[in-house]
């Protein structure tokens, strides 16, 4: 898989006289990975995920989705919105029926009738009378039974207890690892999402502070510790630094050797984010993969 | 079907758990040669990991010679660890020593001392070198 599933070139958003929810982002997400959008509350990972399922249109840049416009691949992807909308009058059978009715040719009843049948979801009670996992589980099974190519799932997860979150999360899984869906997931909880993401997207304060793949984006940086002050760490780029005892503590992103005077070691997930979330002037880093073909190259 | 169990707080990355509890299953005869390890989508449907993942682990154990990729088939166990089958008698009897040791007053730790000696013991010998040696 060598497809492009979101593309996005200085793009923007503004609601009203507001400050930017998004300012200047660009990356690109290859087609088949699962990835996180992690952020603080307020960041814009919402804002993303609507402007990328084309529930709202960008301020200033472009954003390319599966190939096209947003608009144009509405029928290819499914979005959940963070407040799981449904109509609260439709029994939860009416409205799988209406998922059915409004996906012809794609809808997979059996599976979505197997994710709302995992939860115990009574088919005859309606929507309205639903727990709020139960609702997301419906939703949930909304937006698979819709097969969709490109998933974007807004806090999917928040509602569930311990054993749906892990049954769902699952679920997801095996339809990316069956059919190479891509799957774009927002949290602000980084454990819920480490074993089961390969990308990130870091967003804070309307930017994008990180991109590519976890693996890349964990070998690109190193913690380190040393009786010493951190001056010492230049040429390194320094993400955040921190008195610690006598000496430092540093996250950096090493531009060659590092000093045998400084103990390294890969930071962990949440070392890597935390670190960037505290030092909000700290520069971005796309790697390779994540950052958009430049405009003259010809794609093989 | 073999199960995986992933133990997030291990530290242990999470292919390496896949590729170790595959080896200790091949060592215990839980899984012999000609035996179908579970899909990349059933792995992930019982541990919600990531499909890459599985692939990585089950990309080490094909490279250390455990297992074959089989087109449009699955991944096939093509060798086993260790040279004792599963109705080998070698097991039993080595419950029935750890029973006689327990009943001779011996401590776990006593045992465990005991095994660990025993086992330089042997394999040394066996091995024609030693560990400290430079290959």
């Amino acid at each position: 898989m060598t497809g492009t599933a979101i593309e996005a070139a200085a793009l923007s958003k503004t609601y009203g006289r507001r400050a930017p929810a998004l300012h200047d982002c660009t990356f690109r997400l290859p087609a088949g990975r699962i990835c996180a959008v992690v952020g603080p509350n307020g960041a814009g990972k919402s804002t993303l995920l609507a402007l990328a399922a084309g529930l709202a249109r960008p301020t200033a840049g472009r954003l390319t989705v599966l190939g096209t416009t947003p608009a144009a691949a509405r029928a290819r992807l499914a979005y959940v919105a963070q407040d799981k909308p449904l109509h609260p009058q439709l029994s939860v059978a009416d409205t799988l029926r209406l998922g059915a009715e409004l996906n012809p040719g794609r809808w997979d009843a059996a599976l979505a009738g197997r994710v709302v049948a995992e939860g115990e979801v009574d088919p005859g009670v309606r929507v309205r009378a639903l727990s709020g996992g139960q609702r997301t589980r419906v939703a949930l099974a909304l937006a698979l039974g819709k097969r969709a190519e490109l998933l974007l799932l807004d806090e999917p997860m928040a509602d569930l207890d311990p054993l749906a979150r892990h049954q769902l999360m699952g679920t997801l899984m095996a339809q990316a690892a069956e059919h190479g869906t891509t799957v774009v997931m927002s949290s602000h909880i980084v454990g819920e999402l480490a074993d089961s993401c390969d990308q990130l997207l870091l967003v804070s304060g309307g930017r994008i502070r990180l991109g590519g793949p976890i693996d890349d984006l964990l070998a690109a940086h190193s913690l380190v510790t040393g009786r010493r002050p951190a001056a010492g760490l230049a040429p390194h780029t320094v993400v955040e630094s921190r008195a610690s005892g006598r000496g430092t503590t540093a996250l950096i992103r090493p531009a060659g050797p590092v000093d045998a005077g400084w103990e390294a070691r890969e930071p962990s997930l949440e070392d890597l984010l935390l670190a960037h979330l505290r030092s909000p002037d700290a520069p971005a880093l796309l790697t390779e993969d994540a950052s958009p073909a430049t405009g003259n190259e010809v794609t093989a | 079907m073999f199960a995986y169990r992933i133990d997030r707080r291990s530290g242990v990355a999470t292919y390496v758990q896949l590729v170790q509890q595959t080896e200790q299953a091949l060592r215990l005869g839980l899984l012999a040669p000609g035996d179908k390890l579970p899909t990349a989508r059933e792995v992930v449907e019982a541990t919600a990991i990531n499909p890459n993942t599985v692939l990585k682990a089950y990309r080490e154990l094909e490279r250390e010679g455990l297992v074959e990729a089989r087109r449009g088939l699955g991944t096939f166990v093509t060798r086993s660890l260790g040279s004792a089958p599963a109705d080998s008698p070698l097991p039993g009897e080595l419950s029935r020593w750890a029973e006689r040791a327990r009943a001779a007053g011996l401590e776990r730790g006593d045992v465990e001392a005991l095994f660990a000696a025993v086992l330089d013991e042997q394999f040394t010998q066996l091995d024609g070198t030693s560990k400290g040696d430079p290959a």
